[in-house]
Parts: structure tokens; sequence; C-alpha cells
């Protein structure tokens, strides 16, 4: 059976999965029921400096599909909302009654070297596993100058960092944000101002909708809004990619990362591994479902890692990367085709749809006897896209099979139409 | 059999609220989540099977979709748009071999069709627009004439009203609707929505309603034509067919049709009397209907006899379980040959002979015979359509004793136009196909009268 016990940056815990620092690690109460469900760490609830924040009624709003599946939340919830102290005792007491689960602290201070090391010399008192900057907050915080403000802008990412290397012997994790153009900028600076790891993403802006009637959009407070952060599944994609891109560039490839965004299943948390995070934090689906998801999430990666054979984490752990190129080396010659199994087709027409309508009229839909419709995939016209694949609602039904060109590797920079090509 | 066997036709046979039970709507409408669940179910095929296997063409992929992001609106008009009477196809269609038939979710291994009648009823039932959604033409200054106000009438009138004509809508009873308001189980249709529907139709404006307006009695052929630029016959077959075991003064043996109207029009159904023991013969939807309407009034045995088998019954295999969920007992390959009566003239008993087929497919009697005692014998074996109609005027021609029309709905008789199960023609006897010909021969008669005003 397949080990899940984790070791990130020389933090132990029974498994790969943390919750995020997020609602859910507000307060010892929820995290221990976390803990009872079987949670490997927590990063708790970020900390700031007194007098606490206060937070506003109405907080959280979704974006749903038409079916009612949740694609993604956002929140307008600030960080924690209660005297520093209260949470500080709570994560001592916490850390005592369940030393081997992981209990990472995250910050958030105003932008002053002393203001750090205050926050920092309090917290290193807690006995937590380590502490996690949180730079990434696009809500609310930056107002003040603290959050996203300052994942934003390099530089204070670097300074920011190097002062709580300087004042604390634990672990430091910075948060970076998403919501920059170029994530290796900000990996870069938290490398140079000897971050142990990075953790992405945190959340996205966001305006999940508009409620028609009040012209309001959501989370609605008296009839105003403001932007949200995006959380849940339907930001895994972006997520994936920052943490590819972080993985596969020479300077940043060492930094350790935690992975977030999205997490929901065992197969999500296995391809933020496989791209090179050595854990991944939880937060939207626990939200969703409650902690018992926990459960799953192991359960499914261990079978998994146990039919692959990999005995743990780091059998796997960055095995995508190499894979990852820049668009230029991909191989034109490569070809597949799409093949449409008329034993599992239920002739819903939606692949010829999708291919006659928005794509390369390579799909034929022939009427037959009493009303059967065949639909066949014209080799010739089809240029491989996958959308009738996409489209298709039954399961294996529609596959992409290699066809042979004949033709050997080729790739743009190697092509004839390329007016750079050396 | 005892010659002074009493018959046990009683009232009261339930409570109240066994009444009430056993006659509420049997196929509910779906609650708003029901509906968002069954909406988002349905995969919106391209070129969609489910709109060939509608006689009416509603766009169902359209309409699905609408409701699915909250345009009930819109699905509403979309269904109404193709078919008028939407409300109580959604009712009274068997979906299960028609649009429902043949939804791709039906195939393996999934065999759960999309609800599509329920949706359509969703739609519907919850479709309060603030004007009639459909708006008539300036007047055309043209007339015509509707006799029988079934669906198929109420169809083709508010399709020829749209235009702008002027439509005179006649029916021999006293309420407009047809097998509507007087044919269809009770539990199919509720709350007077016939009328409900007729009332909705009528709405448009330039449909004049005359009732108890018989053809072949107050109102004429002849004279219509005259009178009127067009005339569209949707009359239906109002004959029962016979069993050849009719006999006067006899009590106990009835035509399905008319129980099933006494019980649709019945303002208490507990001062309804029923049979201890009914046997219905037939095996359409129209014998289920009467099978299981009876059980339900409290009828302790009721069975149904076919001289075929369970392939070649008419009523669909839905209908058939229902019938059998009622505790309805099906007997098949058997037709009846004779009653037996007491000294009141009590039907009592029916025997019946067991049937096969010879070796070139014909129903032969098998010489063996079985008795059924019974307090009541429905017929459910099919109507006729009733020439009678046409006496003292010029008579369409007719084709396997229905009407003939052509790929238009037209009739022999130069400005006659027919639909509805009046007319030979290739689909089911079906509410649905009903509209379609009212529908059909309404844009046929649009076409005729602006040749005329053009002309």
């Amino acid at each position: 059976m397949a080990d899940l016990t984790n070791n990130f940056i020389g933090i132990k815990s029974p498994n790969p999965f943390w919750l995020a620092s997020a609602p859910p690690t507000d307060k010892a109460y929820n995290v221990y029921r976390a803990f009872d469900a079987g949670w490997g760490g927590v990063v708790w609830k970020t900390l700031g400096e007194d007098p606490h924040v206060v937070n506003v009624s109405s907080r959280y709003s979704a974006h749903k599909l038409q079916s009612g599946s949740i694609l993604g939340i956002n929140n307008i919830e600030l960080v924690s909302d209660r005297p520093l102290q209260i949470n500080l005792d709570e994560i001592k007491q916490t850390k005592k009654d369940w030393p081997d689960r992981a209990v990472i602290v995250s910050l958030m201070v105003p932008c002053e070297e002393q203001n750090w090391q205050q926050m920092l010399q309090r917290v290193a008192e807690t006995n937590c596993d380590g502490i996690e900057l949180n730079f990434g907050c696009p809500h609310g915080m930056p107002e003040r100058g603290m959050g996203a403000a300052v994942g934003q802008v390099p530089e204070y990412v670097e300074m920011v960092t190097a002062w709580c290397k300087k004042h604390t012997r634990l672990p430091v994790i910075v948060k970076l944000t998403p919501n920059i153009t170029n994530i290796l900028l900000s990996a870069t600076a938290a490398l140079k101002g000897g971050a142990d790891a990075v953790s992405l993403i945190n959340t996205i802006n966001s305006i999940t909708q508009i409620d028609l009637d009040t012209m309001a959009g959501a989370p609605s407070v008296g009839g105003k809004y403001t932007s949200g952060g995006y959380c849940g599944s339907a930001v895994k994609p972006i997520a994936l990619n920052m943490v590819g891109q972080i993985a596969r560039n020479s300077e940043t490839s060492s930094l350790p990362m935690s992975g977030i965004g999205g997490v929901t299943t065992w197969k999500d948390a296995a391809e933020f591994i496989a791209l090179g995070a050595g854990n991944v934090q939880v937060c939207t689906a626990a939200m969703l479902y409650g902690f018992k998801i926990i459960n799953e999430l192991c359960d499914g990666l261990s079978n998994w890692m146990d039919s692959k054979g990999y005995r743990n984490t780091e059998a796997f752990r960055g095995l995508a990367v190499p894979n990852l190129t820049d668009w230029q080396y991909l191989d034109l010659n490569y070809k597949i085709v799409a093949s449409i199994d008329q034993n599992t087709c239920i002739e819903c027409g939606r692949c010829y749809s999708a291919c006659e309508d928005t794509a390369h009229q390579a799909i034929a839909m022939k009427m037959g006897d009493k009303g059967k419709r065949t639909l066949e995939v014209i080799e010739s016209e089809c240029v491989g896209c996958n959308l009738c694949q996409i489209t298709c609602p039954v399961p294996n039904c529609i596959t992409m099979e290699k066809r042979e060109t004949g033709k050997s590797y080729m790739n743009w920079t190697q092509h004839p139409n390329n007016p750079f090509k050396g | 059999m005892a010659s002074d066997r009493k018959v046990d036709i009683q009232t009261h046979r339930l409570s109240d609220d066994q009444y009430q039970q056993n006659f509420s709507d049997v196929k509910p409408a779906l609650t708003a989540y029901q509906a968002h669940i069954e909406s988002n179910r349905c995969l919106y095929c391209e070129d969609a099977p489910c709109i060939s296997a509608c006689p009416t063409r509603i766009d169902i992929p359209s309409f699905i979709q609408k409701i699915a992001n909250n345009n009930t609106a819109g699905a509403a008009k979309t269904i109404l748009d193709a078919n008028i009477l939407g409300g109580s196809c959604a009712r009274v269609c068997p979906t299960e071999i028609l649009c429902e038939g043949v939804c791709v979710r039906n195939k393996d291994p999934e065999y759960a069709p999309i609800n599509i009648g329920r949706l359509q009823r969703y739609a519907l039932d919850n479709f309060n627009p603030s004007e009639h959604p459909f708006q008539r033409l300036p007047n055309s200054g043209k007339k015509v004439a509707i006799v029988g106000a079934g669906p198929a009438g109420m169809a083709c009138a508010h399709h020829l009203a749209r235009q702008g004509h002027h439509v005179t809508l006649f029916d021999k009873n006293s309420k407009a609707g047809g097998l509507n308001e007087y044919g269809i189980a009770h539990y199919k249709m509720q709350d007077d929505f016939a009328q409900k529907e007729l009332e909705f139709i009528l709405e448009i404006g330039g449909i004049e309603l005359k009732t108890q307006a018989e053809l072949g009695h107050s109102v004429h052929l002849d004279t219509l034509r005259q009178e009127f630029d067009a005339v569209f016959l949707s009359l239906g077959l109002t004959k029962c067919k016979r069993l050849g075991l009719e006999q006067d003064n006899l009590s106990g043996l009835e035509n399905s049709l008319d129980f099933i109207t006494d019980i649709r029009q019945a303002e208490d159904l507990s001062n309804l009397p029923v049979g201890n023991k009914v046997v219905v013969i037939g095996a359409g939807n129209t014998a289920i209907d009467i099978a299981c309407q009876t059980k339900r009034l409290g009828a302790e045995q009721v069975t149904l006899v076919y001289r075929r088998g369970v392939d070649n019954m008419s009523a669909t295999h839905k209908e058939m379980e229902f019938a059998r969920q009622n505790g309805v007992a099906i007997i098949t390959w058997a037709r009846p040959v004779s009653i037996f009566t007491n000294n009141k003239h009590q039907l009592i008993a029916i025997q019946f002979e067991r049937t096969q087929l010879d070796d070139a497919g014909k129903l032969q009697s098998k010489q063996e015979h079985f008795e059924l005692a019974a307090d009541s014998v429905f017929k459910a074996i099919g109507q006729e359509f009733d020439g009678q109609c046409f006496s003292g005027s010029e008579a369409p021609e007719l084709l396997h004793h229905r009407i003939k029309v052509d790929s238009d709905y037209k009739t022999s008789l130069s400005n006659v136009w027919a639909g509805g199960d009046c007319i030979y023609h290739d689909g089911e006897d079906l509410t649905v196909q009903s509209v379609e010909h009212g529908k059909q021969a309404a844009y046929s008669i649009h076409q005729y009268l602006e040749q005329q005003s053009h002309g």
C-alpha cells in the first residue's frame, strides 16, 4: 500500500492534504473536526495585528452551471476577525493536542519590518510548524496596503520574505497571488528573499454574477458589492498552469511548492503533484462537502498510486514537468483523428453540431431506417481538434486515435512557413 | 347460471377519501426543483428525434433548454406555437410511443428518457401571460365553419383566427372540447382543464362558439358550404362498434365512452353506480381507461378480455402496466360468444370462446369455452364514423368508412376540409395527431382563402 506520509520542507504530516488558510481553519473547533476527519495539516486562517478586522454579512457567492453544479465560489471575507491572542492560544493548544499534524500559521502584517518582527516572535511561541505569508488576498486587504498589494510587487515580496527569514527560524512559505501577468516574477522574488517554499494560487479577482432584479453583484451587502476572491474547481486549470510554469523554469524549478486551486478530488491532487507540487491545500471542496472528503482524497490517491506502483508521492512528483513545453516545440507532424464507437453512440448528434457549426465539418450524420442515425467521422477532414470528444455525453464513445503520417518530428522552429526559422 | 341472480351495481362503494385519492391527478405537475433536474438532463440533440416523433413537431430541446435557463414563458410559447393544445397533450399523449420513445436517453444502457410530457406540462402550468401570447391579424373578411370543437377543431380554429379569419365553431354537445371534455380518463385531466384550455384558445378572438348544434340536425353541410367560405369537419368517431351480442332492453352491456363521459361529468363520483364484477372487452387505451376507472370506483374484480395476444394490443405497454398496477386482470386469446341474463333482463355473465391463429394467421375458435360472472360488461372495441350527419347534404367521399382527405386535409368537396379521428389517415387516433390535422388543414384553408382574395 502506498505511503501517503508527507514531508514538505521538513514539515511532516500523515498525508499530503492540508486545509488552506480560509474559513475552515478559522478556529480550533473547526481545526479539531478537520483533524478528527483525517486531514494532514492546516494553514490557520490568516492572523493580523490587533485591533482585529471586522467582516461584513453576506460573504460568499457562487458561479454555477445551469444544472446547479458549482464551478467556483468567491468570497469577500478578510483575515481572521478574532483577537490575535485567542488565535495564538488556540494554535498552541492545537499543536499540543495534535503533534503529528502540520499546523502552519498564515500572516498578514503591515509592510514594516518591526511589525513583522513582533508578530513572528509571538507566532513562534505557539510551536507551530511554519508560517505562510499571505501576499495574495485580493479583496479588502490590498486597500490597506497588504495582501495582494504586496504580492503584486516583486520587490515587496522579496523584501518582506527576507524580513521573515531574518526574524524567525520557522520555515517560510510565500503564498502567491494569481492576479499578476507573470507568476515567475513573484516566484523568483520569493526565492531571492529566501523563501523555503511558495504556495499557489491564492484567489482570483472576480464578480460571479449580477442579480438582474437588484442590479447588484453577489455577495450583495445591502445592494452594494465588491470584487471577491474566486476559487474552486474553475480555477484549477489556472493554478496548474502557474505551478507548471514555476516547475519548468530553470531559476525556480528547485523552489518547493504547495499546490492550491480547486483541488476537489484525489486526481486533482495527483495532477498538482505530477506538476511538481510537494503537497496540496484544499479549501472550497471542504466548504462545499465537509471535512469527510478527506477519506475520498486519501483513498483515491492511495489506490491510484498502488495501481501505478508509486510507493510515495515523491515517486511521481514532477513527472509531468518535462513534457510541458513551448508551443513552438510541439510536433507538427503528429496526427490524431476522432473515432466514434457505434456500439455506445446514443445518436444525440452533439458531435455533429459541434463539428459542423464550429469546427471542420468532419462528421457526417446519416439517416437510416426507423429514425436510426449514424454519426461517422470523415477522416480526411478531421484535424484532431478533440471538440467532438469533449461534447460527447457518453464516456469513451469518441476516442482520438493516432494516425501514422510517415513524417518525422518537425516543430515550428523547423517549419518552412516560419519566417524566423534559422 | 341462475336466472334469479341479483346484479351488484352500487354507488358509494368507497369512502370520500378513497374517491379523492383514486381520482386525483395520476401524473401530477412537476415541482420547480423537479423541472430543474429534469430539464438539465436533456442533451439538446442535433436535429432531435423527439421533434420528428411529435406529430405537431414541437421544438422540444428548445423548450426544455428554456425551462433550464429560467425562461418558462419562452418555453410555453415555443410549445403553443406548434401545438395550441400543448396543455392537454402534455397530459394525455402516450409519450412512451412518441417523443419519449425516441429520446436518445431511452437507449441502452440508460433507458431513462427525459420526462418530456411532464416538462411540457410544467412550462404551460407556469405560464400566466397578461395577454394572449399570439396576435390575431386584421380581419380578413373570410368566414370559416368548423364542425366539432374537439382537439382538431379547436386547433384549426385558433390557427385560422390568428390569420384574421372569422371562425364559427359548432359542436353538438353542451360543452365544447370533444374527447378532451368527454372522453379522457378522469385522473389524466383534472380541474376542468378542457374548458380552461378552450377559454385560452378563444382568447385570440374571432372565434364564435355554437354548442348544441349537431350536423345533420340543426346544422347542414350544404348550408354551411354556402354560408361560409370554407368548412372544416372534425366530427370524431361517434358510433360504437357492435359486438353482435347486443339485445333490446338488455341492461349491463355498456359502451365504454358513455361511462367515461359519466365519470368525467360526475359532480360526485360516489353517486356513480358501478358493478362489483366488471368485464371489459377490447385492448386499446379506452379499454384500459374504463378498466382502471371502474376498479378505482370500487369494483372488486375487473377483467379485461382481448381476442388476440399482448403483442397485438393497441394500448401502449405503459398503459398495460398501469392496468396491472391497478389490479386489472387481463385475459388474452378469448372472444365473447354469448351473454346470460337474469329474469330482469340484466346481464349476469358472459361466455367466451378461446381463440388462436390458424396457419394462415387468421383468428379461429379453439372450441373451448369459459364464463365470467359480470355485473357490467363494457365494450371498448373501437368507434366508427357515423355518416348520418351528412343526410340531406352532399356527402364527401369516404375511404375505409372514414372521410377521405388529400395531403392538405381537403375532402372531395370543393370547400370542405376534414381532420381528427373522422378522417382516414396513416397515424394513430391521438389528441396530438388531431391537433396537427387541424393545424395543417388551417394552413391549407388559409392558402385557399388567400387565393380567393387575390384571385
